[in-house]
C-alpha cells in the first residue's frame, strides 16, 4: 500500500498534472483571442457526459509546494498598483475586493502602503528600544517580545488616502476604488503592558513610533489610544506578519488610519508632546476649504462598499443575484447596513453576516432580483455610535475637495441594461 | 530598587491577592527585556521636537546648503525645489485656500525643525542617514532659503532652527471635529 502509494507520488506524476493544468491555464488566458468553436471543442471535453482529463490521473503529490498556493486559475486575484508613482518603493497597491469572500483578507493580498520599500529584517537582528519618560529604558528580542502575554483579534485596517475626493474614473473596480483596506486577525502584546514594563512616567502623554525601513517612519500616537486598544503585532491571520505587513514587528492601532501602524517597529518614546513628525505635519493632514488643515484626524470613520456586483464585473442575464460587500467602522461595530438599487430612493435593510466585530469589517448581504432596468447600487453604513455614512455631497460640503485624506462617502455602482457594471462614484 | 527584586516582590503581592490559585498570577512587570543602555539609545534616539530637543550640535549655512542640494537632492526635487519627480519643496505661499493647493516646507510645513528630523531619518532617498548633522543643518538652511523664509546669509543651529517662523505655523487645527459630516 505504502509502496503504491510511493509510485503514485511520483515526480514525473507530478509535473504531468502541473504540465496539464499549466496547460489549461493558458488555454483559458488564450480563450479570449481565440475563437469561439476552439475554446468551446477544448472545454467541452471536461463537460458531461465526458470523465474530466484530471479524473483519470493522480494529481499533484503533497507538498507541492510546501507552502500551499491559490489555483493557478486564480492568478488574476492580485494586488495591483494604485497610481504610478516615481519609484516603486514609495508606492500603495489594492487588495482585490471583489474577488474575495467573507471578512478575511488572505495574507498575500493584504493591501501595501511603503515609504521606502520593504526591508529584509532578520528577527535575530532587530530590537525595540522602549525609553523616553519612563522609568527604565528596555531594550526588547524578538524572543522577549512574544514571551509576554497575547492576544488576537480581528481588525480591519485602512490607510487614510482609501477612496477618492475627486476621481469617478467609470471603469474603477472595488479595488481601485476601496483596496486600501484590509482585515486580518492580528496577534500580539499589548502596547500598555510593554510601557509598564519600562514604567510609563505619568507625564508621558504622546508615545513615539519609529519603524526600522529606509525612511524610519515615525508618528505620534496620544496616550489613551496607547494604552486602550493598540497592540505591538507579530502575527497575521495565524503566521508571523508578512515583511510587507511590517516582520517581524508593527504597532496595530484598531480602527486608526493606517499610516501610525507603524512597520518594522523599533523604537518606542514617551514624551510630554506629540513629535511633529513629517508624516502628521506635511502629511495625513486634512486641508480644508479655509486654507486650515486638520492634525492628529486618526479615526477611520464608518464606511461600506458593494463589492458585488461591483465595477468591472458583468450580470449575464436577469434573475437572482446576492448583493454582497463589506462595512467597517474605526468607533466600533456596524450596527446596521442599507442597500439602495435605486440610487439612494429607496433602501433596504441588509443582513449582516456573523460576526460582526468592533473595528473589523462586516459582511452584509441582500437578496436582489434584477430586472434588467439600469440600477444604482448604493450601501449606507450605520455603526453603533448611530454615526451614518454621508453621500459624496455632504463630505464635500464641510471639507471642500482637497483634503485628501478621509473620504468615506457613499459609493455608487452603475448597472446598464446589458449587466456592465460602471463606477459612478 | 533593583528591576529584578521589584518584579519578585510585585510577584509576591500580586500572587497573595489573586483568588485563583490555578490561574498563574500576572505580575505588573514581568521581567522581561533588558536595561538599554544609553549607547544604545543614542545610535536610534533620531528624533527632533518641534522645541527643538533631539537636535545636535553642529551648524549650517546656505551656501553650503546650495551645494549639498545640488548634489544630493536636486535630482529629485528639482534645482530650486520645484519639485518632479519627488514633492515640491518651495513656493505655493498664499494657495492653500484655493481650487489648487500647493503644499510645500514654505507654504504647508508648520515647524522647521521638522525638516531637519525628516532629512536625518529619510534623506537622500537613495542613502538615508548619510548626511552628517552640518549637512543637515545645511540643507535645511539653503530650503527655507528658498522659500525665503531666512536670509541668504542664515546660519543655522540647535538654537536657531527652532525659532525659524514657519508662515503656516498656525495653520492647522486640533482636536480632531469629527464627526463634521453630514
Amino acid at each position: 500500500m505504502s509502496k503504491k502509494q510511493i509510485t503514485l507520488g511520483d515526480k514525473r506524476i507530478g509535473r504531468r498534472a502541473f504540465l496539464a493544468s499549466s496547460a489549461a491555464v493558458a488555454g483559458s488566458a488564450a480563450s479570449a483571442s481565440l475563437s469561439a468553436t476552439v475554446a468551446r471543442a477544448a472545454s467541452d471535453e471536461n463537460l458531461p457526459p465526458h470523465v474530466p482529463s484530471w479524473m483519470k490521473e493522480q494529481g499533484a503529490p503533497v507538498l507541492s509546494p510546501p507552502y500551499g498556493q491559490p489555483s493557478p486559475f486564480e492568478k488574476n486575484v492580485v494586488r495591483r498598483l494604485r497610481t504610478a508613482t516615481p519609484t516603486q518603493t514609495a508606492a500603495s497597491t489594492l487588495t482585490p475586493l471583489q474577488d474575495l469572500h467573507g471578512i478575511i483578507t488572505p495574507n498575500g493580498l493584504h493591501f501595501e502602503r511603503h515609504h521606502a520599500g520593504v526591508p529584509a529584517i532578520d528577527p535575530d537582528q532587530h530590537r525595540l528600544i522602549v525609553h523616553g519618560l519612563v522609568e527604565q529604558p528596555l531594550i526588547f528580542t524578538m524572543d522577549d517580545i512574544v514571551r509576554f502575554p497575547s492576544e488576537s483579534h480581528i481588525y480591519f485596517l485602512e490607510c487614510s488616502g482609501n477612496g477618492s475626493w475627486t476621481g469617478t474614473n467609470a471603469k474603477s473596480t472595488a479595488q481601485d476604488t476601496h483596496g486600501l483596506v484590509s482585515c486580518c486577525e492580528w496577534t500580539g502584546v499589548r502596547l500598555s503592558t510593554v510601557l509598564a514594563e519600562a514604567g510609563a512616567k505619568p507625564e508621558g502623554t504622546w508615545v513615539l513610533a519609529e519603524g526600522a525601513d529606509a525612511v524610519a517612519l515615525s508618528r505620534s500616537l496620544p496616550i489613551g489610544k496607547a494604552l486602550d486598544d493598540t497592540l505591538l503585532v507579530y502575527a497575521q491571520n495565524g503566521e508571523r506578519l508578512r515583511p510587507e505587513q511590517g516582520y517581524p514587528l508593527r504597532l496595530f492601532v484598531p480602527g486608526y488610519e493606517g499610516n501610525i501602524n507603524v512597520k518594522w517597529l523599533r523604537r518606542l518614546k514617551l514624551g510630554d508632546q506629540p513629535f511633529q513628525t513629517r508624516e502628521e505635519t506635511s502629511k495625513y493632514t486634512d486641508l480644508m476649504p479655509d486654507g486650515t488643515a486638520r492634525q492628529f484626524t486618526f479615526v477611520m470613520e464608518a464606511k461600506s462598499v458593494i463589492t458585488f456586483p461591483s465595477g468591472g464585473q458583468l450580470l449575464r442575464e436577469k434573475g437572482f443575484y446576492e448583493i454582497s460587500g463589506l462595512a467597517w467602522s474605526g468607533r466600533g461595530r456596524i450596527k446596521q447596513v442599507d442597500v439602495s438599487t435605486d440610487g439612494g430612493a429607496n433602501w433596504t435593510k441588509a443582513r449582516l453576516q456573523e460576526p460582526v466585530l468592533s473595528k473589523c469589517l462586516t459582511r452584509f448581504r441582500l437578496p436582489w432580483r434584477w430586472d434588467g432596468a439600469p440600477a444604482q447600487l448604493q450601501s449606507r453604513a450605520t455603526d453603533d455610535t448611530g454615526y451614518v455614512q454621508p453621500k459624496r455631497a455632504q463630505l464635500v460640503d464641510v471639507r471642500g475637495l482637497n483634503s485628501y485624506y478621509h473620504y468615506n462617502g457613499i459609493q455608487t455602482w452603475q448597472v446598464t441594461q446589458d449587466g456592465a457594471v460602471s463606477n459612478a462614484a | 530598587m533593583p528591576h529584578s527584586l521589584r518584579i519578585v516582590l510585585l510577584c509576591a503581592i500580586v500572587a497573595a491577592a489573586t483568588a485563583n490559585p490555578v490561574r498563574a498570577a500576572e505580575p505588573a512587570r514581568f521581567g522581561i527585556g533588558h536595561a538599554a543602555t544609553a549607547d544604545a539609545i543614542a545610535g536610534w534616539d533620531i528624533d527632533v521636537r518641534a522645541d527643538g530637543r533631539g537636535l545636535p550640535a553642529g551648524h549650517g549655512n546656505v551656501a553650503d546648503g546650495r551645494k549639498i542640494f545640488a548634489e544630493t537632492c536636486a535630482s529629485c526635487h528639482g534645482e530650486k525645489g520645484e519639485g518632479e519627480p519627488a514633492d515640491r519643496l518651495a513656493g505655493g505661499f498664499g494657495t492653500l485656500a484655493t481650487s489648487k493647493p500647493v503644499r510645500t516646507v514654505g507654504s504647508y510645513w508648520p515647524y522647521a525643525t521638522t525638516l531637519f528630523d525628516f532629512i536625518r531619518r529619510a534623506m537622500p532617498y537613495n542613502a538615508p542617514e548619510s548626511l552628517t548633522a552640518d549637512q543637515i543643518y545645511a540643507v535645511s538652511a539653503y530650503i527655507l532659503y528658498l522659500n525665503k523664509i531666512v536670509p541668504e546669509d542664515a546660519v543655522l543651529d540647535a538654537s536657531s532652527l527652532p525659532k525659524v517662523a514657519m508662515p503656516n505655523r498656525n495653520g492647522f487645527t486640533s482636536p480632531d471635529p469629527r464627526p463634521d459630516a453630514p
